[in-house]
């Protein structure tokens, strides 16, 4: 039990020093970059993905786009990625950091947002048409509410991939959670290496939970059949 | 009136789905499409409001080719109800109904208003207006399909096999509502099947198509039934073809007698082996056999002049007496149509 006690004496150490709490390498300033590089790529991400998955489940044309991205997604080594960006772009902006990040966050919402809308029942999509809605109202006003719990998911999974990997963003010297890592490790530091660990974890849960309460803001209960059957 | 002048349908692997169907289905009745699986009558009719576009000839409303008008346009003008009903999961049942409302740019409370009568005219319970599809039967949606279908009050109604995804109760409930429904609206509705017993019972005119999308005959119940244009006809029609058509006979006509029924406490004593008793407020009790006047046997009854033949003929069958009881819309006994009645009524609709 010796190594849970001094995971405990770590943790107390690392959250208990008051000097943690405040200046540019303090909790709140890596809290902060942590979110805003996670959330400009994960927003430049959605705003790629959502309409593309869109309008490819929608049209059934350009299908070969969402399979090569779910291909690459798994063959590309993120990490490459990024140090072959700071080469190129060198690591005065956060540019090298967010495009690696954009490109990982894509496939997922890509992925799941053209399932979705191309999942969803044909006879509805019929009886949509045959009501009288105009194409875009049927996008619009049936699949995507309809398609919303894939779509949402799609968006889940990057976020959280995306917290993940903003870690490795500290390796090329930008801030970040991922800083206490790794430079609790170059200093043999091991209370700032578990303390950043725990703080990233309790990130990607808060992430979750966000999630979780936005999909029972907006997805219909006729949807997620939520409502018990009365 | 919706005419198909000449419309044949091929899809583009080469199927001819319909060919050359000229036909009218006339304003406020309704048109019934049936045939086998496959013979072309979805094709047929989603050709009306251009969920599919014909290849040759052309399709009119009141003698405006349906091709000239922008689809969603005519849609919105034409009520469609589909097999699985179709509902938006995502929405209320009020606002599933008032869906074409909405589109039409009614402001929400008069399409809720709406949405709300004509739940209640298709018999649901207005409790069910805030609920969603999931939380509803089979056959409580397909009522729901067809109070959407009715809410911009469209004079054209398009039907395809609405009911045959429910179970037969239902589906018997949900074509009398059908029925009850027409009386009051008189739209021109468009109704595709594969049951002729549903053809039968539902259409002014039913058009009978062969595989391969061609009319076999096109005529009222009746005269398919007694007048089958070709074997395929015949052979589609069903083996008790004579027994249905007695349906469409009245027994208007039919003689009945009124000195066979005998007050509670009969106690034997006719020169008839059968006797009816009948309670004191006029409604039959059972039958008595001359021989045994205290066992009461079963009987059949059928409302004298608005019932059919054929359910006279299962009254009677219903009995071991073997007569029908008439009686009229209260159920107070009108009188007795005996076996030497029924065969008359018989042999006069065998003739004509
Ligand atoms: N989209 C399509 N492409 C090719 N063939 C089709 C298509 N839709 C229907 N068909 C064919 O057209 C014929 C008529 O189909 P349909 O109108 O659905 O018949 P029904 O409703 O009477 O069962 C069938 O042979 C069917 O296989
Ligand atoms: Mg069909």
């Amino acid at each position: 039990m010796s190594w849970l006690i001094a995971f405990f004496d770590w943790l107390v150490e690392f959250f208990g020093d008051p000097a943690r709490w405040s200046g540019p390498d303090g909790i709140p300033a890596r809290l902060l970059e942590h979110l805003e590089f996670s959330a400009l790529a994960l927003a430049l991400a959605v705003l790629i993905a959502v309409p593309l998955g869109l309008l490819i489940g929608h049209t059934g044309r350009g299908e070969v786009v969402v399979v090569v991205s779910a291909n690459l997604a798994r063959a590309l080594p993120t990490l490459g990625l990024l140090v072959m960006f700071v080469l190129l772009l060198g690591a005065a902006s956060v540019w090298p950091v967010i495009i690696p990040l954009v490109l990982l966050a894509v496939p997922p919402i890509l992925v799941n947002t053209f399932e979705g809308i191309k999942g969803v029942d044909p006879e509805l999509r019929d009886a949509a048409y045959g009501m009288g809605l105009r194409g875009g109202q049927v996008l619009g006003r049936v699949l995507v509410p309809v398609a919303l719990p894939l779509i949402l998911l799609g968006c889940r999974l990057s976020a959280i991939q995306v917290v993940a990997t903003t870690t490795v963003a500290a390796y090329t010297g930008l801030g970040g959670l991922g800083r206490f890592i790794i430079d609790g490790f170059a200093t043999k530091d091991y209370a700032r290496v578990v303390g950043g660990s725990v703080l990233i974890v309790l990130f990607a849960l808060v992430v979750q939970i966000l999630f979780a309460l936005a999909q029972r803001v907006t997805v219909s209960p006729g949807v997620s059949r939520r409502l018990k059957v009365r | 009136m919706i005419t198909f002048d000449a419309v044949t349908k091929r899809y583009p692997d080469g199927t001819v789905a319909v060919d050359g169907l000229s036909l009218e289905a006339p304003t406020g009745e309704i048109t019934v499409f049936v045939g086998p699986s496959g013979c072309g009558k979805t094709t047929s009719l989603r050709m009306i409001n251009r969920m599919i576009d014909a290849t040759e000839g052309q399709i009119l409303l009141d003698g405006v080719p349906v091709q000239g008008i922008d689809p969603p346009t005519l849609r919105r003008g034409i009520g469609y109800v589909i097999q699985q009903a179709g509902l938006f999961p995502h929405r209320r049942i009020v606002d599933n109904v008032a869906t074409v409302p909405y589109l039409l740019g009614w402001d929400r409370r008069k399409a809720r208003a709406r949405a709300m009568e004509l739940l209640e005219r298709v018999g649901l319970d207005s409790a069910l207006a805030r609920r969603y599809p999931f939380q509803l039967s089979g056959g409580q949606q397909q009522r729901v399909g067809v109070a959407r279908a009715l809410a911009a009050d469209p004079p054209v109604l398009l039907m395809d096999e609405p009911f045959s995804a429910v179970d037969p109760v239902v589906r018997t409930s949900l074509q009398d509502e059908l029925l009850r429904l027409q009386a009051e609206l008189n739209k021109t509705i468009v109704f595709v099947t594969h049951d002729i017993d549903e053809a039968i019972k539902l259409g002014d005119r039913v058009a009978v198509l062969r595989v391969g999308g061609r009319l076999a005959q096109l005529a009222d119940p009746k005269t398919l039934l007694s007048d089958p244009a070709d074997d395929f006809v015949r052979e589609f029609l069903g083996r008790d073809r004579g027994i249905r058509r007695l349906q469409f006979v009245s027994t208007a006509g039919l003689r009945l007698r009124t000195d066979l029924t005998v007050e509670e406490g009969f106690g034997g004593g006719t020169a008839e082996p059968w006797a009816l008793v009948v309670s004191a407020d006029g409604a039959p009790v059972g039958w008595v056999a001359d021989a045994r006047p205290d066992v009461l046997e079963p009987f059949g009854t059928f409302v004298h002049g608005r019932d059919s033949m054929r359910s006279a003929l299962d009254a009677a069958l219903l009995s071991p007496s073997g007569c029908a009881v008439g009686v009229d819309e209260n159920g107070k006994v009108v009188g007795v149509a005996t076996r030497e009645a029924l065969d008359e009524a018989l042999a006069e609709a065998a003739d004509g």
